[in-house]
């Protein structure tokens, strides 16, 4: 009997001191392939929070483990989350470009007792799935939202949206018409254009011959951006003085080059800007910036995983580096902190970031680059897409 | 009417891009009977080289697009040499699976050398802005891209049907023994297709690279549309495939303007009626 109970003392004992621990996070995202430069900025704004903040918290090491999702594949995002969970046996998981790749995770982070920190997919419904998924990026009606007021008040009440069909496009789309509509405007036309339109030479006649005063555009950063802006350009659309409205998406900092004098004057609101001017954010794009290698590359994702990090450290913080994924969120539920973007805070509700949504212009830095240079503060904007799902 | 013509003249710009783009593949795939996968790596390498002497050595326009077409063709030498020489007359899946190996090399080497970042091509100057045509302005750059077109579509089809180096062509593409016993150098003459092939190529990755930039994933993204032309204006048929790019041209930018939510469904609808119909494509001939 004495020996059971010395032995459980003894147990007791070891388990409640603080020893060191590596505590591992399991990071998705897509790391090669077409999107490999939004994984490389996941990487970038991990691997600056880590450069500024150390790799300990407490004694505790976190150490980051990678796993590659190339495009939006559910099923290997969520074979992958296993594997994380059962065999690397990680306390976190993180990343997550796509909405379906995060959808496919959430179901087993129950089970796993492991929280999930999503550091981009955009899509509101994704907080529904789990109690246990913070988000610290966006979604596409919390950055499309504002963009229809500034429109209305720009004089424009006729508008056409031309989204690309899919999700986060068709999300665009309702947010802005609920906006827009909500202000007094009218939204004459909404045109859905499949994923893989390279010519847009087309779209640009119907938005034409539609009469409206202003456009509305959502397509998703990459190629088809640059045609599109082209488009609208060559074919007389801007001459014309059809307004152009977009959520941030469309003038990401990594392809403002390329748009280059075609972009001037765009204006688009999202939350982050590499350019905002902060010395926050002076010091996250320096750390970002030597993590990633090229400035011209760095750009939005990089700063949700930057804030996602700073999620996860204070919930290593708050659970003692124990394993308990409900002790975890519920701690980091209200949590604010200044981030590189401006004053965030996490809803305690949706679990999703509150933030402030920036207008911004496309401009001409003084060292002849692009930026997006920012115009307008909305503060405090919260996530309009899950209460108009209710 | 006017948007009538308005489409017309946009569905003429965008099939003329899809011919300069093409028709190096006809080449390949019709005349030399390669099923190429690694066609638009190569206008790929093209227009990253372009990028790279217009907008970084800063360049003209002009030097761009020959320096481009002529570094292209030199880095596809030796992989004709050792590469492709060996999957002459080779069934087609083992030219599938060699061509589709390269283009994931070509891939891989373009994504670590210039970035995963879009590639811009800038314009010479009387290129850029737009042309007033009355009723409706079209950006300079796609009349260029037309006239482009149609001197291709000219000088290919002297080429090969007027010249004494298309009679030696023609000749060793149906019998290549025959042909070499009477004295043609055929592997010559499959070389300069092959470098003709990829300097087309090339040309149109920087000819086009207005409509589909360049990026590392271009060599794949654009690939199904390259083959579709060839296969539905018939593998070696300049005529053909210039009819094909016409009538592509046409439907896809219709469906577009009067349906976009259809996506490209008119486009393979189309394709399928016409490989229906014309199995061989427009102008293939039976084997």
């Amino acid at each position: 009997m004495k020996k059971i109970i010395l032995s459980t003392l003894a147990a007791l004992a070891l388990s409640s001191t603080a020893y060191a621990d590596v505590i591992k996070v399991g990071v998705v995202g897509p790391f090669s392939g077409p999107f490999a430069l939004q994984g490389k900025n996941f990487k970038a704004g991990i691997d600056a929070y880590m450069a500024l903040n150390g790799n300990k918290v407490g004694n505790d090491t976190v150490e980051i483990i990678y796993r590659d999702v190339p495009a939006a594949d559910p099923a290997q995002s969520k074979a992958l989350g296993q594997e994380l969970i059962v065999k690397e046996k990680v306390q976190y998981l993180a990343g997550f470009y796509f909405t379906p790749d995060a959808m496919a995770v959430t179901p087993i982070l129950k089970q796993g007792n492991v929280p999930m920190v999503v550091m981009n997919a955009a899509t509101s419904a994704i907080m529904n799935t789990s109690p246990f998924v913070v988000r610290t990026s966006f979604t596409t009606w919390q950055t499309s939202t504002p963009i229809a007021k500034v429109a209305f008040d720009a004089g424009v009440k006729k508008v056409i949206t031309v989204v690309s069909d899919y999700g986060p496009g068709v999300d665009a789309e309702n947010a802005f018409k609920a906006g827009f509509t909500k202000a007094g405007g009218e939204v004459v036309q909404a045109i859905r254009m499949p994923l893989s339109t390279n010519d847009f030479s087309p779209i640009m006649q119907r938005i034409k011959d539609s009469g409206a005063q202003g456009v509305f555009a959502f397509l998703p950063s990459g190629p088809t951006t640059l045609g599109f802006v082209k488009a609208y350009n060559d074919n007389g659309l801007k001459a014309s003085g059809v307004k152009f409205f977009a959520p941030g998406d469309l003038t990401q900092e990594s392809d403002l080059p390329a748009l280059g004098d075609a972009a001037l004057g765009i204006q688009t609101s999202f939350h982050y800007a590499v350019s905002h001017d902060s010395p926050e954010n002076k010091k996250f794009t320096e750390a970002a910036i030597k993590a990633i290698g090229n400035k011209a590359e760095l750009s939005f994702p990089a700063v949700g995983a930057y804030d996602g990090m700073h999620v996860i450290y204070k919930m290593i913080e708050a659970t003692g580096g124990k394993q308990d994924a409900q002790k975890a969120v519920d701690a980091v539920k209200g949590l604010s902190w200044v981030s590189p973007r401006g004053p965030v805070s996490i809803d305690p509700e949706s679990r999703h970031i509150t933030q402030n949504i920036y207008l911004r212009e496309v401009a001409k830095a003084a060292d002849g680059t692009y930026i997006n240079k920012e115009v307008q503060t909305f503060e405090k904007q919260g996530d309009p897409g899950l209460a108009a799902a209710k | 009417m006017q948007t009538v013509f308005s489409i017309a003249i946009d569905a003429l710009a965008y099939g003329m891009v899809l011919f300069v783009i093409s028709i190096g593949l006809s080449v390949t795939m019709g005349l030399m009977r390669v099923v190429n996968l690694a066609h638009g790596a190569f206008a790929m390498i093209g227009g990253y080289i372009a990028s790279y002497v217009a907008r970084d050595l800063g360049m003209g326009y002009a030097v761009a697009v020959i320096a481009a077409v002529v570094i292209t063709i030199i880095i596809a030498i030796p992989i004709e040499r050792l590469l492709y020489r060996r999957i002459y007359g080779q069934p087609e899946l083992t030219q599938v699976l060699m061509t589709i190996g390269i283009t994931f090399c070509i891939i891989g080497i373009a994504n670590y050398v210039m970035g995963p970042t879009l590639k811009t091509i800038p314009l010479a100057g009387p290129l850029q802005g737009t042309a007033d045509l009355g009723f409706r302005t079209i950006s300079i750059h796609r009349l260029f891209a037309i006239v482009c077109g149609l001197v291709v579509a000219l000088g290919l089809w002297f080429a090969i049907e007027k010249t004494s180096f298309g009679v030696k062509l023609r000749a060793s593409v149906d019998n290549a023994a025959m042909a070499a016993a009477l004295g043609v150098r055929t592997e010559i003459v499959y070389a300069v297709s092959f470098a003709v092939a990829v300097g087309l190529a090339a040309f149109g990755g920087v000819v086009g690279a207005e409509l589909l930039p360049v990026e590392p994933y271009y060599a794949l993204r654009y690939m199904v549309t390259f083959l579709v032309v060839v296969s539905v204006g018939g593998a070696g048929s300049i005529p053909g495939a210039l009819i094909a790019c016409l009538v592509l041209g046409a439907v896809d930018t219709t469906g577009r303007y009067l349906m976009p939510e259809f996506g490209e469904f008119f486009f393979y609808l189309a394709v399928i009626a016409i490989i229906c119909v014309f199995p061989r494509g427009f102008a293939g001939r039976a084997k």
